[in-house]
């Protein structure tokens, strides 16, 4: 029943969910920025009001990696100079310094880490921020054309991509380049002849590990695409497990997935096993570097031109350069990868948002003995409200909200080429209960789309009590608008906090009267913990009738003048709905309805019904006239006519 | 658990043993290193002998190519083993799913269910991986160094075994209470990831009722706790770096210094003191590199339990056991459904079987005959749906028996009663693919008029072919490009086409106008004479030709009849019908 009428609000949109990625999210380091640069400087921006811990950060580094190259090189000194002639005095003053400077890079090592989580954590808070506030102001043609996936995993995937490289690629990029850089000079340092055979390596390395890591990079991309296909069809048939049972179709599915399955097993082989051997590659390689240098630093030393302590200090740089190139390309994968992300975050960012130009706004007010209107100023609730208009020349006029409404003219279409309202014209008067009655995709939703301005109309205009809406803000005008949708959507909470919902200022009095208006009290009280049942995952634990009696009564304690409720009570059953109409006429009473509904018991007893067609209105009249207009109604109602 | 999961690594059990010899060979290779190295310095320099150094230097490289050879072959292995673990695992899984009773399927929602199949599988498999090449690795790379440090210099070693249990120690503590704090970092995510869910769900509610201030607050406040509880979190993770340096460098300092006295006493090599300092490295290294895997493989632990607990579900519909050859009188007449009767005997139902949950169903009795259509009425959640679940064995029965054709529906093999039954789910589901394919599912034997035939009768027919691609048009996932309307057309087609004894309609037409559901249902009494028809209908108008209408209230059965007779009769139907009198205005 859920999926009935999806298109009748929204266009539909064929397509993967969830962008194809599934579960696994995307993989790290496969990924390129369009525009580097461009994404790069944006980012930066983010940590511009963090200059000074930035060069703090820059400072404990360079102290971190100097105090582990230093306390290499200081091995030469101490076999050299105390431990072969055997100054113990010596040795012990300089087991001290030596400690001294161990301490300190522990010490850089752990306020930078400190620092850059600092950083990190909260660069992302403000990204994340940022991008939700964003996201409320987006219209909902954005969200018709994104999938709940896709945007998902820009908060998820996408930003935390950020953090991380912000966290641990960045500074783990920028030390091993220091490290790297200064063992080749240390190393240069100690023996220029040993450098040339340590660099010989040195380049086999890099060549090798950017060889191994394109390759690699090749199969994780088809290890991907077979994760998605098989994910995706685990989704699918889990999804319709039920269908697949009545049907006796086990089988079928079951091989239909050992064929996706042994496909992804052969792509996942793959790609693991390149990204697997680059590291025992690199580090053996970098032994074969460490054996060629005793060999040949061994060689210098008979020779006398080399000593055994610049050996030995010569040989623990070696041993440190391999890491640091395994670590460059690592690293340097890791922030291209998140600096797509940052695209992706970014382009949701430059999203043009609603525009909301309206400078009407509402007020409360009191109305005086001679029907002039006066501004409420004490707290309470006003009795009647306002829309106040700036004039020309500065002042403000007050005209009472009524309750108006009129289509002049409108022209309307989700995409461009494809019109869904053509030239409507419809009056609601002050407290006209109006139906819209007519097939999928006549424009009924649409309608109402239009009066809260969801979308904006592209031809003609809408007035509420004779102001364009256009002119009204957005906020006041929604706010005097009450909706009850088609898919209730309820919130993580208790009942009570649902109801509420409609008006955050509401006591629980009020609550609980407005449940009580609209029947709904009687099924709360009967919950566990009554008003203060927990409602979890979109209110999984209600009946798809209880929801909707939760969504009714959220308008109702919003009180607003004008209510539009859009097939609220299609999933309460035609027993249940009588049970509510009671209260459903109370709450529609002297406001202005607009009623969508497929039941004419719904619809009868409106004051007058529009019948829609190709967003066109074909009829228009109350119950009975249109009966004895024998129209498409009338047809309709002697069900001698049929909707498609 | 992990007696469980190996199982599925068997046929890879060769595999399983040749990776920790290759692993062996890998560690020495690389630990044979600075002893050669020391060689070298002790050996060599002080005796002048140029071929020696050479010789040892050409050893060190071969040893290092050897390393590579070990390295790459047992990440050759690794690979393939937990790849093929993994494929396994995840097929036994999906096989096993695919055997859940209605019952099962509850229990677990479907997107636990989803995730244990994608993320969980996957959490293992890496898992496995990571084990095969650090878990092993490290603790021997740990025990051989010890071993060969010792027997450079035993006294030495003394520092060793003071630092191992103090980084490991400091370790443990860092990490205990890391994942202390990740779970209620986690708990945090799951915060924000929430809000955000349903502020993108619910966005039509958000605007319409202007929380988009409302909102915000509400998501910068778990947003913020978030943040706070990963700085919280983070901050301790990272003082493992800083602690595993300290008692490296703090070991290096005192074996240079006690280490420094023995190679002027001449007791040790300087070129031993060089490669035992290398085995610092390399011991303390792997301490750390245990207790990541450690952490690690307690996340792992957390998926491996989600996926023995679907492994281990008890399938409560199965199969009877066949009976026994030598007391089958009538042997290998298989079962069939011939003619439909369907009779229910003092049945009753509770979904929670073992506990004292409410029957939902109560004393039911009914006989269908064969070819006639029965209507069930009544509200919602008064049992109608649970009542239809019972005929192809969705559900068993807590008490009472259900017969078709005379036969108690548990004796039946499950496939051959389901093949005889066609149902229209309530929530009913169109898979990707063209619509030919879905409809296939019917009957992956039907033939094109067979295929239009059924669609006619569904009143599917028109609309397809008004598709340009017709009946190979291609459906999107659960086939959003089609209306509730058509979608409903066409499961009842896929039902219709697969011939059924028994056809089940589950208020599967609530979204098509009364006019279609007419002629679909019109298709029923003409074409499906020999069929016995269920339909649950909201509304009176869909049961109202049908042989017999049964009302539920409660789950109990509160009338039975024609329309005639319960209009004369029956105070909750005529209740229903008055509701409805004015009659229905359907969406298509």
């Amino acid at each position: 029943m859920s999926e009935k009428n999806r298109s009748d609000n929204q266009p539909a949109f064929p397509g993967p969910r969830g962008g194809g990625h599934g579960p696994g999210g995307r993989q790290h380091g496969y990924e390129r920025p369009k525009n580097a640069k461009r994404t790069l400087l944006r980012l930066l921006q983010y940590l511009s009001n963090r200059k000074l811990t930035l060069v703090i950060v820059v400072l404990m580094m360079f102290v971190g990696s100097g105090s582990m190259l230093a306390g290499n090189y200081f091995l030469k000194p101490m076999i050299n100079d105390y431990i072969l002639p055997g100054d113990f005095n010596g040795l012990l003053n300089a087991l001290i310094a030596l400690a001294a400077i161990y301490l300190v890079g522990a010490g850089a090592t752990y306020l930078q880490s400190r620092l850059m989580i600092q950083t990190a954590q909260r660069t992302g808070n403000r990204i994340r921020q940022e991008l939700f506030n964003k996201m409320q102001n987006l219209p909902l043609k954005y969200f018709d054309t994104h999938t709940h996936g896709d945007l998902m995993s820009r908060y998820t995937n996408d930003i935390d991509n950020i953090q991380q490289a912000l966290e641990q690629s960045l500074v783990q990029l920028v030390s091993s380049v220091l490290t790297f850089g200064g063992s080749v000079i240390m190393m240069l340092v100690l023996s220029p002849a040993l450098f040339v055979v340590t660099m010989g390596v040195l380049g086999l390395m890099f060549f090798l590990s950017t060889k191994i890591a394109s390759q690699s990079r090749k199969y994780f991309q088809a290890q991907q695409k077979n994760l998605g296909s098989l994910n995706g069809y685990v989704e699918e048939m889990v999804d319709g497990l039920k269908v697949v049972k009545v049907f006796t179709h086990e089988d079928e599915t079951i091989e239909e997935f050992k064929g996706r399955n042994e496909d992804y097993r052969e792509a996942a082989t793959q790609a693991n096993f390149f990204a697997g051997i680059v590291m025992p590659i690199i580090f053996n390689l970098n032994n074969v570097s460490y054996a060629a240098t005793a060999m040949f630093g061994g060689i210098l030393a008979v020779n006398g031109s080399f000593d055994i302590g610049s050996l030995a200090a010569y040989l623990s740089y070696t041993r440190q350069v391999g890491h640091p190139v395994m670590q460059i390309t690592n690293q340097f994968n890791a922030i291209l990868s998140a600096m797509a992300g940052a695209e992706r975050v970014f382009e949701m960012m430059d999203q043009q948002p609603e525009v909301d130009e309206g400078t009407v706004t509402l007020v409360g007010v009191n109305k005086n003995e001679d029907g002039s209107l006066m501004i409420s100023s004490n707290g309470a609730r006003p009795s009647h409200w306002a829309w106040q208009v700036p004039q020309p020349d500065g002042t403000m006029q007050l005209v009472e909200l009524c309750g108006d409404v009129r289509f002049h003219d409108v022209d309307f279409g989700y995409e461009p080429e494809k019109k869904v309202l053509c030239n409507l014209s419809l009056f609601a008067k002050p407290g006209q209960k109006i139906a819209f009655v007519g097939s999928t995709g006549a424009g009924k939703t649409t309608i109402t789309n239009l009066i809260n301005r969801f979308y904006d109309v592209d031809e003609g205009k809408i007035t509420y009590d004779g102001i364009n809406v256009k002119d009204i803000s957005k906020y006041h005008l929604r706010l005097s608008l009450g909706m009850v949708l088609q898919d209730t959507h309820l919130f993580t909470g208790t009942i009570m906090d649902n109801i509420r919902y409609g008006r955050l200022d509401a006591t629980d009095e009020e609550c609980i009267a407005a449940a009580k208006q609209v029947n709904a009290h009687s099924f709360i009280k009967r919950l566990p913990d009554g008003y203060q049942t927990h409602i979890t995952a979109d209110g999984a634990n209600l009946s798809q009738g209880q929801r909707q009696l939760l969504a009714i009564a959220r308008a109702a304690v919003a009180d607003p003048p004008v209510m539009i409720l859009d097939e609220a009570t299609s999933s309460i059953d035609t027993r249940t709905e009588r049970l509510i109409e009671k209260g459903m006429d109370a709450l529609m009473k002297d406001r202005t309805v607009f009623v969508i509904a497929h039941r004419l018991s719904t619809v009868r007893n409106s004051n007058a019904i529009l019948v829609l067609e190709n967003g066109e209105i074909i009829e228009r009249g109350d119950h009975a006239d249109l009966l004895e207009q024998k129209g498409r109604y009338y047809q309709l109602y002697t069900g001698q006519y049929v909707l498609s | 658990m992990i007696k469980k999961l190996s199982k599925y690594i068997a046929e890879y059990k060769k595999y399983v043993y040749l990776v920790p010899i290759l692993v062996f060979l890998d560690v020495l290779c690389e630990l044979s290193m600075p002893l050669l190295m020391a060689r070298i310095v002790d050996l060599g320099i002080p005796g002048k002998d140029v071929s020696y150094i050479t010789r040892i230097g050409i050893y060190m490289i071969l040893l290092a190519l050897g390393a590579i050879l070990f390295g790459v072959l047992n990440m050759y292995f690794t690979t393939k083993v937990s790849m093929g673990f993994g494929a396994n695992l995840r097929n036994a899984l999906f096989e096993k799913v695919q055997a859940f009773s209605f019952n099962n399927i509850d229990r677990f929602s479907t997107a636990s269910l989803i995730t244990r199949l994608t993320n969980d599988v996957n959490n293992v498999q890496m898992t496995l991986m990571m084990a095969l090449r650090l878990l092993l690795r490290a603790p021997m790379m740990l025990v051989i160094a010890f071993i060969l440090a010792y027997n450079i210099n035993a006294e030495l070693s003394i520092v060793l075994a003071i630092a191992i249990p103090l980084l490991a120690l400091g370790i443990i503590l860092i990490i205990k209470t890391a994942v202390k704090l990740f779970t209620t970092m986690q708990e945090k995510v799951d915060a924000v990831n929430n809000t955000l869910q349903e502020n993108l769900i619910g966005i039509r509610v958000v605007k319409s009722f202007v929380r988009a201030g409302f909102e915000i607050e509400k998501f910068k406040k778990s947003n913020d706790d978030l943040t706070e509880a990963g700085i919280r979190a983070v901050n301790i993770a990272i003082l493992n770096l800083p602690l595993m340096m300290l008692v490296m460098n703090g070991a290096t300092l005192a074996i240079i210094w006690l280490g420094g006295q023995m190679v002027f006493f001449g007791t040790l090599g300087a070129g031993e003191l060089v490669s035992f300092l290398s085995y610092i490295f390399q011991i303390l290294f792997s301490v750390m590199m245990i207790s990541m895997v450690i952490l690690m493989s307690a996340r792992a632990e957390a998926s491996g339990k989600r996926l023995v607990e679907v492994l281990d579900t008890q399938i409560d519909i199965t199969d009877k056991p066949l009976a026994l050859p030598e007391s089958s009188e009538q042997p290998s007449t298989p079962m069939q459904v011939q003619r439909g009767k369907v009779e229910f005997r003092d049945v009753a139902f509770k979904y929670d079987r073992a506990g004292s949950g409410e029957n939902v169903l109560c004393g039911i009795n009914f006989t269908v005959q064969p070819g006639e259509v029965v209507g069930i009425v009544g509200g919602t959640g008064t049992g109608k749906t649970t009542l239809v679940n019972l005929i192809p064995r969705l559900y068993d029965v807590s008490e009472g028996v259900v017969l078709v054709d005379d036969v108690d529906v548990r004796d039946y093999p499950l496939e051959t009663l389901r093949e005889q039954i066609g149902v229209v789910l309530q929530k009913n589901t169109l898979f990707s693919g063209t619509i030919r394919e879905n409809l296939m599912w019917g009957n992956p034997d039907a033939t094109q008029e067979e295929i239009e035939t059924a669609c006619r009768d569904a009143q599917a027919h028109d609309f397809i072919t008004s598709f340009p691609k017709g009946y190979d048009t291609e459906l999107g996932q659960g086939g959003v490009n089609i209306s509730g309307g058509q979608k409903q057309r066409l499961t009842i087609a896929r039902a219709m086409l697969k011939k059924p004894k028994i056809l089940i309609l589950d208020d599967s037409t609530s979204a098509v106008d009364s006019g279609t559901e007419a002629k679909i249902r019109a298709s029923f009494y003409q074409n499906l004479s020999q069929t016995t028809v269920f339909i649950i209908a909201q509304r009176i108008s869909s049961v109202r030709e049908a042989d017999k209408i049964i009302v539920l209230d409660d789950g109990n059965i509160v009338g039975m009849g024609t329309h005639a007779e319960l209009i004369a009769s029956n105070r909750i139907y005529q209740e229903i019908n008055a509701s409805q009198q004015e009659g229905v205005l359907a969406n298509v």
